[in-house]
């Protein structure tokens, strides 16, 4: 291992406070970054030990150490701790702490954005987990498949703490997302073209995308939950006309991109901990970079491949198997990558490049299971068995654990300043890789011997008890792994061997600042002319743009405020166009008695009140103006006749919720009433929501505290507004406009 | 031991043959990763001068994306081709759009399977039996949450969806008990909804058919007569059918055969008298949120009620 350094720069003497009050007010990146980190770290451990717990009692047949009912509230937390408080916080943590850092700037695009984003976590996961005092916590899965979850079979508080603490969760993974979007966009340093950031930034670039897009259906579906909860609707009832398989759809439009949310940000570590230990650049930037694009476009449409059991029909079956193993595709040659990127590299068997390469190994073997359930007929036999447990195992623990693993023994010089001990490391590793194969290798033949997920006990079949007590045994190297690591953080943090700026003689920038890097990064940067500055500075004569030519800079930077609200509105336009199936799809045939479209609306009045909502759009467009030219007065009036058409149509809105609601048509009477009450009630709030940031514009304008200089952000409001409107267009068209074809 | 790579009827044949293949591919796929990645650590482990700074070459890259794309093709085209005749294995037998009425309809309830014979109007419930050899169609509904019926060696998985029916084919090779299980979780005794498909000779068949038509006859033993006003003096009728008695609930499994079952409780239990009596003493010590509630019989009404049960063969 290399120790060489240059230009080490001190450490700023004056650190900010590190009291406790410090760490609830900061905004600092690095610090938020790690406040993500350590709480996925916490859940990561109380999600283990609910895994410890199942797997004690699954140890031996007809074991009675825990009821049915608790087990399938452990197996449903475990899932969605897992999913909710540790996958997705542990990348949402490093990228916060790294992805400023790799590009050479201060702070991420909004600090105070980041701090909120970060606090919505542990809100989320309060509620999540209040509901084991209760008494009953989620017991229907992480999946929460409806019915089980509806009312009529679940009576429990439990699934509605599921509900709220998600989506608190998520309207926080959607704002950190947006805030890594406008980070990578806005705020790359000088000479760092969007070609030549480190591969980690370009992928955590392309997730944070994924996420905006991916958690609005889960939204849109725990929406309807709630309402069918809370409000009585019938989504997803069958005797009430609803759809059982509805829920499916919406839950694995998020389920599998969620996936990816995942597995991306391994691939974003894994590119960049195999070149440095390899002593090579990454083989193929852009196909990496690419394929994680594609991997982007696709994984919007493999979802079904969780639903090949539930009788799709032939057509839908191999549609998605198609595309399910076309996706294994940009997957696959990034394998082709890494070990091309080793090959003829100079080796050094670090516990990080350890952890890289048997991630290298488990991760092959979870995608190529992946593959046997792409096949269809292969999934009718092994999907639902101890065989799936073990192929997703394989991915999330054999490739992406691992691969934070690596990144935690590769960054943490970086984020404390003090080097983990290898010897301590390795034998985390050791225990890691023993415990996990002997854990979840097993489970695969479990699956061939015919034995279902999610059973609390089992009869003393032939060769059941023998494999699960392998399985269990097995957990105990992974606590013992544990327990090292923790060991080994300890030991550093209190008398570890000091860091340096760049102990790895790593190749990108955050390499170039101290470690831990002072409040705002950097005191210089060097020279970004390729995609490994820091190597360029290091090895002059092998400097990489003297032999690979990158892209230049050309200097375009969006405004941050406009990327903020586009990103925003794209993830709210999938949520409003999932409500709006829901809406076709329960009103497709108006036939049957009861409220309709075409019975229940009075489609010329709420006409005229869609021309007042479409013409503050105009409004606003005329306000924006004479905000840019100047013209305090007229922006004023013009902002003030905006508000007023907006709630002009929010009356109309409330005349027409009265008509109906006096005449006995309410969000519980029908399908049709559901989905109209949910859609242009949901469509109502955002014109509140609009509204609100409106009269704050218009009294800080008033004040002449909104002027000329702020006509970029007030602009990225207007983005919003005018959104509102083209969603108002649609919910209009399909709803009402329909009435006259029938 | 291993079900899945134990078929017994063309359909789980096909399944296992294709399965086979696709673990052949990946285990040579697996093979070529984990050599190069070793070759790669062995030759580089020594190496102390700067190695060649290699950016990649496009070229190369496109000709190992050949390889596993035809790889992916092929497994993509011939599950595929099974998807789209698995209906028709083997090829003698009719395609679905020709299928007539189901021969049986399961129906999944919260935690039992309820197993109607269209054809005979025998009702049982957590055992089918089946002729060998003879493809039947089976009509797959739920009466409550979604489950799944999978007997590994005779079929595909398949989903059982309240508001959605299902078909799939059913059919054995050869003679023997077939363990069928839910796949899909359903809530507190989802690990015990198994069910057993049994598959018999024709003439033996016939008989069990015979036995399975008949109505209840009334108990002889006094102990069963005594159990038998039990059952008709509590909310036993509320739930369960016995044919042959005014007995005729459907909430709960069909009790006109009781008997003969080989096991109670969706697997939870071998069916004996000890075991009769331990469900009988209370359900929720055995399959805890079972929708049957505890009674609180005492030893001798326990007693009394087994008899009746069993006196229903």
């Amino acid at each position: 291992m290399s120790t060489q350094t240059v230009d080490q720069l001190d450490a700023p003497i004056a650190q900010s406070s590190w009291g406790l009050l410090s760490w609830v007010t900061t905004v600092d990146h690095k610090r938020v970054g790690l406040l993500y980190i350590l709480f996925a770290i916490f859940f990561l451990v109380v999600g283990g030990l609910e895994a410890v717990l199942m797997r004690i009692q699954l140890a031996v047949p007809n074991n009675t150490f825990l009821s049915p009912e608790f087990f399938n509230q452990l197996f449903t937390m475990h899932g969605t701790t897992m999913v909710f408080l540790v996958g997705m916080p542990i990348f949402t943590g490093f990228s916060n702490f790294l992805v400023p850092l790799m590009i050479g700037a201060k702070d991420v695009a909004f600090p105070r954005l980041n701090a909120m984003s970060f606090w919505m976590l542990p809100f989320g996961a309060f509620l999540l987990y209040f509901s084991f005092l209760t008494g009953s916590a989620p017991d229907a899965g992480w999946f929460s498949y409806a019915p089980l979850s509806t009312k009529p079979y679940n009576l429990d508080t439990g699934i509605d703490y599921w509900i709220l603490g998600l989506v608190v969760a998520g309207i926080g993974s959607i704002a950190g997302a947006i805030n890594i979007v406008a980070t990578v966009l806005c705020l790359r340093a000088p000479g760092m073209s969007l070609q030549r950031v480190p591969l980690f930034v370009w992928i955590m670039l392309m997730q944070a995308m994924l996420i905006l897009i991916t958690i609005p259906p889960l939204n849109s579906a725990i929406a309807l939950l709630c309402i069918d909860r809370w409000l009585e609707a019938a989504f997803f009832e069958p005797v009430r006309g609803g759809s059982a398989l509805l829920w499916q759809h919406f839950f694995w439009i998020f389920g599998h991109p969620e996936v990816y949310v995942f597995a991306l940000p391994a691939f974003a570590m894994i590119s960049e901990v195999i070149p440095v230990f390899s002593r090579k650049p990454i083989y193929g930037y852009a196909f990496v970079a690419g394929s994680s694009t594609v991997i982007l476009l696709l994984s919007y449409g493999v979802w079904a491949h969780h639903m090949f059991a539930v009788g799709l029909g032939t057509s839908a079956n191999i549609f998605f198997s198609a595309m399910t193993m076309l996706i294994a595709l940009p997957t696959g040659v990034k394998i082709f990558n890494w070990t091309a990127t080793m090959w003829g590299g100079a080796i050094q068997l670090t516990t990080a490049m350890l952890f890289a390469i048997a991630f290298l190994i488990q991760f092959v073997i979870g995608g190529l299971t992946g593959i046997m359930f792409a096949a269809v007929p292969i999934d009718w036999q092994m999907t639902d068995t101890y065989f799936v447990v073990a192929h997703f195992h394989y991915v999330l623990i054999g490739g992406i654990l691992f691969a934070v693993f690596a990144a935690i023994y590769y960054w943490f010089p970086k984020i404390t300043g003090h080097m983990l001990d290898e010897r301590l490391g390795k034998w985390q590793f050791w225990l890691w890789v023993i415990g996990f194969n002997g854990t979840f290798m097993v489970q695969h033949f479990l699956g061939a011997m015919g034995m279902p997920r999610r059973v609390f006990t089992y009869a003393d079949n032939p060769g059941w008890a023998t494999l699960n007590a392998i399985s269990s045994y097995s957990v105990i190297f992974m606590v013992l792994g544990t327990l090292v690591l923790v060991w080994n953080v300890v030991k550093s943090l209190i008398d570890g061997e000091k860091a340096g700026n760049n102990p790895w003689d790593a190749f990108t920038l955050e390499w170039a600042t101290t470690s831990p890097p002072p409040t705002e990064n950097f005191t210089s940067l060097p020279e970004i002319k390729s995609r490994r500055p820091v190597w360029d500075q290091t090895h002059p004569d092998h400097a990489d743009w003297k032999h690979s030519k990158t892209p230049e800079d050309r200097g375009r930077r969006p405004d941050r405020a406009r990327v903020c609200a586009w990103a925003f509105v794209i993830s709210e336009a999938i949520f409003f166009a999932l409500l709006i199936i829901a809406y076709v799809v329960f009103n497709f045939d108006q036939t049957g008695d009861g409220p309709s479209a075409v019975n229940s609306l009075n489609v010329e009045r709420t006409g005229i009140f869609t021309l007042f909502l479409l013409s503050s759009s105009l409004t606003f467009m005329v306000a924006e103006r004479s905000l840019r030219l100047g013209r305090q007065a007229s922006f004023v009036t013009w902002l003030g006749i905006t508000i007023l058409f907006g709630v002009v149509f929010l009356a109309g809105q409330a005349w027409e919720y009265t008509d109906l609601l006096t005449s006995g048509v309410a969000i519980d009477t029908n399908l049709f009433a559901s989905t109209f009450f949910t859609v242009t009630g949901f469509h109502g709030l955002h014109v509140t929501g609009g509204l609100v940031a409106l009269a704050i514009m218009f009294a800080l304008g008033r004040k002449q505290r909104v002027t000329q200089a702020q006509s970029k952000p007030f602009g990225a409001i207007g983005i919003y507004w005018h959104f509102v409107d083209v969603v108002w267009i649609v919910v209009f068209a399909t709803i009402y406009l329909r009435v006259y074809q029938s | 031991m291993f079900p899945v790579f134990q078929p017994e009827s063309p359909q789980a044949q096909a399944i296992y043959d294709l399965f086979v293949i696709v673990l052949v591919i990946s285990g040579v796929i697996l093979a070529i990763v984990s050599l190069l990645v070793i070759i790669a650590i062995w030759r580089g482990r020594a190496k102390a001068t700067l190695p060649e700074q290699d950016f990649g070459s496009h070229k190369s890259e496109i000709f190992w994306l050949v390889g596993p794309t035809i790889v992916v093709i092929w497994i993509t085209a011939i599950s595929a081709k099974l998807v789209l005749t698995i209906n028709a294995v083997p090829k003698v037998h009719l395609s679905e759009a020709e299928a007539g009425e189901p021969n049986i309809t399961v129906t999944g309830h919260q935690w039992w399977w309820e197993v109607q014979h269209d054809d005979s109007g025998i009702v049982a419930a957590n055992e089918i039996y089946i002729p060998v050899g003879k493809r039947l169609r089976v009509k797959l509904q739920s009466a409550d949450v979604i489950h799944c019926f999978w007997v590994p060696q005779l079929a595909r998985k398949m989903d059982v969806i309240p508001g959605h029916d299902n078909y799939i084919w059913l059919e054995a090779n050869k003679p023997g008990t077939y363990q069928g299980r839910c796949a899909e979780f359903c809530g507190t005794q989802h690990a015990w909804m198994n069910f057993k498909v049994y598959a018999l000779e024709s003439d033996e068949y016939s008989k069990w058919e015979t036995n399975a038509k008949k109505a209840a006859a009334d108990p002889v033993r006094a102990d069963a007569l005594a159990g038998k006003q039990l059952f008709f003096a509590h909310t036993c009728v509320n739930c369960h059918t016995i044919e042959g008695t005014e007995a005729e609930a459907t909430i709960g499994p069909d009790l006109t055969h009781i008997a003969s079952r080989k096991e109670i409780g969706g697997g939870v239990l071998e069916n004996s008298t000890a075991n009769l009596k331990l469900w009988m003493k209370n359900p929720q010590a055995i399959k805890p949120g079972s929708k049957m509630p505890d009674f609180n019989f005492n030893d001798r009404q326990v007693d009394q009620l087994v008899a009746y049960l069993e006196s229903l063969e």
